[in-house]
């Protein structure tokens, strides 16, 4: 047989079976569609959607669009994904660094979180958390405060609501301050090239980072005040925090597994990178007169993140992605809300749920396209 | 004997030092032992917050004493190189010490001594501990959900059979080594199929399948002698008209009304739940998920730029969505995709997606292996004059394969762990049927119990399936 007709056969019936499948799939969904009298089209993103969502971190009430719904939704996932992330990665990092510990009881007790953790399934962690265990906390007029003005009670978290006075001298401060901060790294890079003198830059960022945000408030009239949260009788039995932020319990639950979850797994790649560094590596950088701090910094962390940070960004992803599991304790996420309460009410089944796997698509296949550009970066580069 | 500087505990004064240490130590463990399990404060008389802190500070200078190294005495230089390396591992290992001391009551208590275990009614439960009395009741349910009490033993023959017919693996003479593989990839998933099929739903013995099922036994069997040269085409053409012949003309509606068993009510999927449901789902899908992968992961590092696009699209389409927005298009928008008079079960609807998602997991795993093997595998293997399914069935899957185990063996264990999502599409597995009987008005506040119970069992699961999956690893390492 020719040899260009051999290679181009097989890939003709591969795309002929899968244009085949998909026509197959789309003439069916015409018909389908046409016989229940459903229209196909995204219009109705923008009618009143009439529904209304218990926690939504912009305004949102039942007289706006579906599209605000799905937005709501949307910053809901990325706000539970991020203090999840957060937590995951604090509590991970430690636990890794902790399986490596040369005392006997700290490494078992890590590995002994980590095997307990990982083989639970998270949606049954999370049901207990918010089933059980969270449903053993006081009522809200049986709380005590936590440091005088934390509540846990069964109804959520209350915590004190920061009251900012010139926000945003503040924050100009702060970016002021960061900017500063590169500078002197490049300054300091460049100084130590040409003359091989080492600044104490470590200590100068921190000097800067908390003295220009100090500076700001005694002479930028930034002020900040708390408001904490107060307990307010709403019917004999009925009591209610009022004023600060009130995190809801379907929030804590959430986050609280997730973080747990996947901070083991964090853990596991921590672990692995810091394994995977040669210990030649270390004992080469001390010989050629390093202190350990810079060996640690100079040496062992470069190579060690090289390992960690890409299978640690696929579990962040793996957190985002997981953190959908909300739908079934009612937290008003992207998948409860768009492809749950909205799809109920229009029916656009497809139109729906397309778009919230394209949402969460997207979200993947930019990180992964971001990771494998930081990876190019990274990777030795092998003559 | 030297002077004794009680800052610096040396090896001189060896003796002194290890039993002022011990005694400390010993006394602060004594002192958290009796708080915990007895609640008495043998330092009560000291103020609240010192008294909350002296064992520390007792434990923490008991050991600074008996941290001295080289002391020649054995068991003490373990304990310093374990726990005592120095003053921060110290106060380190004494919070966990004292963490497990206080742990251990509640715990106990509320597992084993304060919880009740006889009765069958809530009655019994008044105790501050756990009601295991809550899961007996419901025990039934949580295995086998809502199958009917009389027909459970179907289940468990099932259950049983299966797992005497996977065990042959064990007891498999060298004669017979080289069909496992084609057994446990091709054999054993049908039987599997087939005792589901008609011990657990209850189906009859002949369906429309049956026809395609005996014509692919009937081919496979004669394929055996048929060149190779001719085979390609013989599997094509030979199958479909056997199955035609088949249907339309050798089988009658007699026969078929014959083959049917008498005595097995039929139980359709949404009555199964439970355990059993969670290893229905689980084992099907390891078992279609592996090879689509499989297929998936050739696909992504083939020769051909379509196919290889076609693959990546598909493996980064699964990956990119969480699956319970997978289980929710099965549920709510692949009907739409089908004929209005097609029906597909809904446990079959679940397990297509299931499989699918965690195939595009493992082909990306499969993949890592691919990409692991040297060139020089794929050169020699070409140099023989191999082709392209031999050289990838004989030399290299079997190496890549054999790379990935743990890989392929933590996808395994999150489909395990991701079963418990098809709640979404109405099935109740264990944690399903859990959150349902929580709500029952005359088991309330019970949720605990149930949830413990469930995660035990999960983590005993996947717990054995990861020192499985290590095990296999160490037996098929190789010296590369």
């Amino acid at each position: 047989m020719d040899l260009k007709l051999q290679k181009i056969i097989p890939q003709l019936i591969t795309v002929l079976v899968v244009v085949l499948v998909f026509g197959f799939f789309t003439y069916n969904a015409q018909i389908n569609m046409e016989n229940r009298g459903i229209d196909f089209g995204y219009g109705f993103l923008s009618q009143e959607s009439s529904f209304d969502v218990q926690f939504s971190l912009i305004e949102y009430d039942g007289s706006h669009s579906y599209f605000r719904a799905y937005l709501v939704g949307l910053l809901n996932t990325i706000l539970v994904s991020v203090i999840g992330i957060i937590i995951a990665t604090i509590l991970g990092v430690i636990v890794g660094v902790a399986r490596l510990s040369p005392n006997y009881l700290i490494n078992q007790f890590a590995a002994f979180y980590v095997e307990f953790f990982r083989n639970i399934p998270l949606l049954l962690q999370i049901f207990f958390w918010y089933f059980a265990a969270l449903r053993a906390l006081p009522l809200p007029q049986d709380a005590d405060a936590i440091l005088g003005v934390f509540f846990l009670t069964i109804k959520g978290l209350y915590v004190p609501a920061f009251v900012w006075e010139n926000l945003n001298v503040f924050l100009y401060s702060i970016i002021a301050a960061i900017i500063a901060i590169v500078v002197i790294r490049i300054h300091a890079r460049k100084v130590q090239e040409t003359q091989g003198k080492q600044l104490p830059v470590f200590w100068i960022s921190v000097g800067l980072i908390f003295i220009l945000p100090l500076l700001s408030f005694l002479i930028g009239g930034v002020s900040l005040s708390f408001e904490i949260p107060k307990l307010k009788q709403l019917a004999t039995t009925s009591f209610k925090y009022e004023g600060g932020i009130s995190l809801p319990p379907e929030l804590i639950a959430l986050t609280l597994s997730l973080a747990l979850y996947t901070a083991t797994f964090i853990a596991e790649c921590v672990r692995a990178g810091i394994q995977g560094v040669g210990k030649g590596q270390k004992e080469a950088a001390a010989s050629i007169g390093l202190n350990p701090n810079q060996v640690l910094k100079l040496v062992v962390m470069p190579q060690a993140l090289r390992i960690i940070i890409p299978p640690t960004t696929n579990q962040y992803l793996n957190l985002t992605k997981n953190s959908s599991l909300a739908a079934a304790i009612a937290y008003p996420d992207l998948v409860l809300v768009f492809a749950g309460t909205a799809l109920m009410q229009t029916g656009k089944a497809i139109e729906i749920v397309s778009i919230t796997m394209f949402t969460y698509l997207s979200l993947s296949i930019s990180i992964s396209i971001l990771m494998n550009w930081y990876n190019k970066k990274i990777a030795i580069k092998e003559k | 004997m030297s002077k004794i500087n009680f800052l610096k505990p040396d090896k001189d004064n060896l003796t002194t030092f290890l039993y002022m240490g011990s005694f400390l130590f010993v006394i602060s463990v004594i002192d958290v032992f009796l708080n915990s399990f007895f609640s008495l404060n043998i330092t009560g008389f000291l103020p609240a917050s010192l008294s909350f802190i002296i064992p520390i500070i007792l434990g923490f200078i008991g050991l600074y004493f008996i941290r001295i190294e080289h002391s020649g005495n054995k068991f003490l230089d373990q304990v310093n190189k374990n726990i005592n390396t120095s003053n921060f591992n110290a106060i380190l290992s004494l919070l966990i010490i004292f963490i497990i001391i206080k742990a251990i009551p509640p715990v106990l208590s509320w597992f084993v001594v304060d919880a009740s275990f006889a009765g069958d009614s809530k009655d019994v439960c008044s105790g501050t501990g756990a009601c295991w009395t809550y899961i007996k009741v419901w025990f039934r349910r949580f295995m086998y959900g809502m199958y009917p009490n009389a027909e459970q033993w179907r289940i468990n023959l099932s259950f049983i059979a299966l797992a005497l017919l996977g065990s042959v693996g064990y007891f498999a003479t060298e004669k017979f080594k080289k069909y496992l593989t084609l057994y446990y990839v091709v054999i054993y998933p049908f039987i599997a199929f087939l005792f589901i099929f008609f011990f657990i739903s209850g189906g009859p013995v002949f369906f429309d399948f049956s026809y395609g099922i005996i014509a692919a036994v009937i081919s496979i069997i004669i394929g055996f002698f048929i060149p190779s040269k001719f085979k390609f085409y013989y599997f094509i053409f030979v199958p479909i008209t056997l199955y035609i012949a088949l249907k339309y003309f050798i089988f009658y509606e007699e026969l078929i009304e014959l083959g049917k068993l008498d005595g097995l009510n039929w139980v359709e999927t949404g009555a199964w739940g439970g355990l059993s449901l969670t290893f229905i789902i689980s084992f099907f899908c390891l078992i279609f998920c592996f090879p689509i992968g499989m297929a998936f992961a050739l696909g992504r590092r083939s020769d051909f730029p379509l196919i290889r696009y076609i693959s990546i699209g598909f493996i980064e389409f699964w990956r990119g969505v969480p699956l319970i927005t997978v289980l929710f298009m099965s549920a709510v928008m692949f009907p739409m995709f089908l004929p209005a008079d097609f029906f597909i079960d809904k446990l079959v609807r679940c397990i297509i997606a299931i499989s699918l998602f965690e195939a595009a997991y493992v082909a990306e795993v499969i993949r890592g292996g691919l990409q692991a093997l040297p060139r020089g595998q794929y050169e020699a293997a070409k140099s023989l004059g191999m082709g392209y399914w031999r050289m990838h069935i004989f030399v290299i899957l079997p190496q890549a394969l054999k790379l990935v185990i743990p890989g392929i063996a933590n996808t395994f264990l999150a489909l395990v762990k991701d079963t418990p999502l098809i709640f979404v599409v109405g099935l109740l597995e264990i944690v399903g049927m859990l959150n349902l009987a929580k709500t029952n008005p005359e088991w309330l506040g019970f949720a605990m119990e149930g949830y413990v119970f469930a995660a035990i069992i999960f983590w005993i699961i996947c717990y054995a399936m990861s020192k499985y999956s290590y095990n296999l690893e160490q037996k098929y390492k190789t010296e590369r």
